[in-house]
């Protein structure tokens, strides 16, 4: 079917032209308990829907998260609505990702 | 700062602009809550602007408003893996009155609605997050708790303008969670490139746009359109898919923006651009059925936070600013009477929306989620019959225009049947009627 995807791309690379600011120490996302993310979720939708690929597969079969990149969508909150295993709120007050075009 | 006020704003996007530049401009005392560094700073749209809602409320906006370019050509392009088929509108007579439509820069937009919002006498407060309601005995709101010291603010009535992510709303328990297949994700990118080379690509002058919205094998199967937008001297480029067919199409966002930027139809318009942003945002697309309740003892909701959004004519945005207006002249009116911001009161807001445009043309499509999430095939045999069919008859071969046609017409009976043609028909005439 994607007959165009000519080039894997690097999220990264894209995520490196942001402004953000990062509260160090103060991650606004967490995943409540993984041990469900390892038992219970089949497809771990979150590793593969998330714009900023904040959420990867780690080797004991679980989801390890990374929130500097995030970009406050909010897609992994609503993604995993089955387990409803994503702890979501918003940045404190100024931190997090500072659109510049928007 | 005063410790009460006659209203309570939270968000500083156009819902929330709109409400608090008519809240003040009608003379309340108005707090704006705003979590960004700026206004802006944490929004992210296509971005059209449409005209008449924003009119409504500052009449004279062109004047110094940051507009990039009035939109004079639409163009629809309905794409297979390497050929489009497309249809342009342009009219010179959009450019004989004021303009209907714009490209804009949210980030900067938003900065300007809100130094309109200060100058008509609201209080602005940025880098201040909401984090729940304050509410009396009774369960009436009387105002916000933020992340501030001593961050409790007290008001009248709160305007929950905090977009699509309505927390504050949920964690208040006014409506459950947004579901899969009432949203989608769209990520897009700016790109900049010199205005004279837009120009010269995209066939318009110097202050003219262009909007390209696409569908078909761009989005790969999944239920969605892709949209590539001229500002002054950027584009604005992306995809946007419900959110359930992402979780089933297995495809991450931004490798379907980038294949989309691969395709050969688009990516002789994007040569040499400089890619200067990448964001995403979620767009509540449930339509009329997936609206929550709007108003309640003390509170009202509006813009995206209520789901406001006309996806299928992908507008949004005037859909935000109409009801943050409306919900600001119900509170003036109220104040003005010496009534109770109560629930039976603010009720006048849902009363005033379901007059105006935005609900009407809510209900007018409100099959419409349905029919698609029932059809995904719209989104990929169409495309590639068409563009097939199109293929076919201009592919000159030696075989007659008969025998062509015969073909073409074979193809789409043995894709979709003559039964399923008939009921594709049937099911969008039914929900876009």
């Amino acid at each position: 079917m994607s007959t165009n995807t000519a080039t894997p791309v690097k999220i990264e690379e894209k995520l490196f032209q942001n402004r953000y600011r990062v509260d160090e120490g103060h991650p606004h996302i967490s995943v409540r308990d993984s041990s469900v993310c390892r038992d219970a979720c089949q497809d771990k939708a979150c590793t593969f829907c998330c714009p900023a690929g904040c959420y990867a597969p780690d080797a004991s079969g679980g989801v390890t998260l990374s929130v500097d990149g995030c970009l406050e969508c909010g897609t992994c909150r609503i993604i995993c609505a089955e387990h409803q295993n994503v702890e979501w709120w918003y940045p404190r007050g100024g931190y997090g990702i500072l659109f510049k075009f928007g | 700062m005063s410790e009460h006020f006659d209203a309570i704003v939270v968000g500083a996007g156009p819902a929330g602009n709109a409400a608090a530049y008519t809240l003040a401009k009608g003379g309340l005392n108005v707090l704006q809550i705003e979590r960004g560094e700026t206004p802006g700073s944490k929004n992210v749209q296509g971005a059209i602007l449409y005209s008449d809602a924003l009119e409504r409320i500052i009449p004279d906006f062109r004047e110094d408003a940051p507009l990039e370019r009035p939109v004079l050509e639409q163009r629809l392009w309905v794409l297979d893996e390497a050929s489009y088929i497309g249809s342009t509108f342009r009219s010179e007579e959009f450019k004989s009155g004021p303009p209907n439509r714009y490209t804009i820069i949210r980030a900067e937009f938003d900065r300007w609605f809100s130094e309109k919002v200060r100058e008509a006498g609201a209080l602005v407060i940025c880098e201040t997050t909401v984090t729940g309601l304050l509410r009396d005995d009774a369960g009436k709101v009387i105002g916000v708790q933020t992340d501030r010291m001593g961050g409790d603010v007290y008001a009248d009535v709160v305007v929950l303008a905090d977009g699509v992510n309505s927390l504050v709303a949920k964690r208040a328990g006014f409506h459950g969670e947004l579901q899969p297949k009432d949203v989608a994700l769209a990520v897009k990118e700016v790109l900049f490139l010199a205005p004279d080379v837009i120009e010269q690509r995209f066939n318009i002058g110097e202050d003219e746009g262009v909007v390209i919205e696409m569908m078909g094998k761009i989005t790969q199967g999944m239920i969605g359109t892709g949209f590539l937008y001229t500002n002054r001297e950027s584009l604005t480029i992306g995809v946007g898919c419900m959110l359930s067919s992402f979780r089933e199409g297995g495809i991450p966002p931004y490798q379907l923006l980038e294949d989309m930027k691969n395709h050969p139809a688009i990516r002789p318009l994007l040569r040499g651009a400089e890619g200067k942003e990448y964001a995403a945002h979620l767009i509540p697309e449930g339509g009329y059925k997936a609206v929550p309740q709007l108003y309640g003892e003390g509170w009202v909701m509006v813009g995206d936070a209520g789901g406001l959004v006309n996806a299928v004519h992908r507008e949004g945005s005037n859909l935000a600013m109409t009801s943050g207006r409306l919900a600001a002249e119900t509170i003036i009116d109220l104040k003005e009477h010496r009534r109770v911001m109560s629930a039976r009161n603010l009720g006048e807001y849902k009363r005033r929306l379901d007059a105006s445009f935005v609900m009407s043309d809510l209900k007018k499509y409100k099959h419409v989620p349905d029919v698609l999430h029932a059809s995904p095939h719209l989104f990929t045999t169409y495309p590639e019959l068409m563009s097939r069919a199109a293929k076919h008859m201009l592919h000159v071969d030696g075989a007659d225009k008969k025998s062509k046609q015969r073909q073409i017409s074979q193809e789409f009976r043995e894709e979709r049947g003559m039964l399923g043609m008939l009921t594709d028909a049937y099911k969008m005439w039914r929900a876009l009627r």
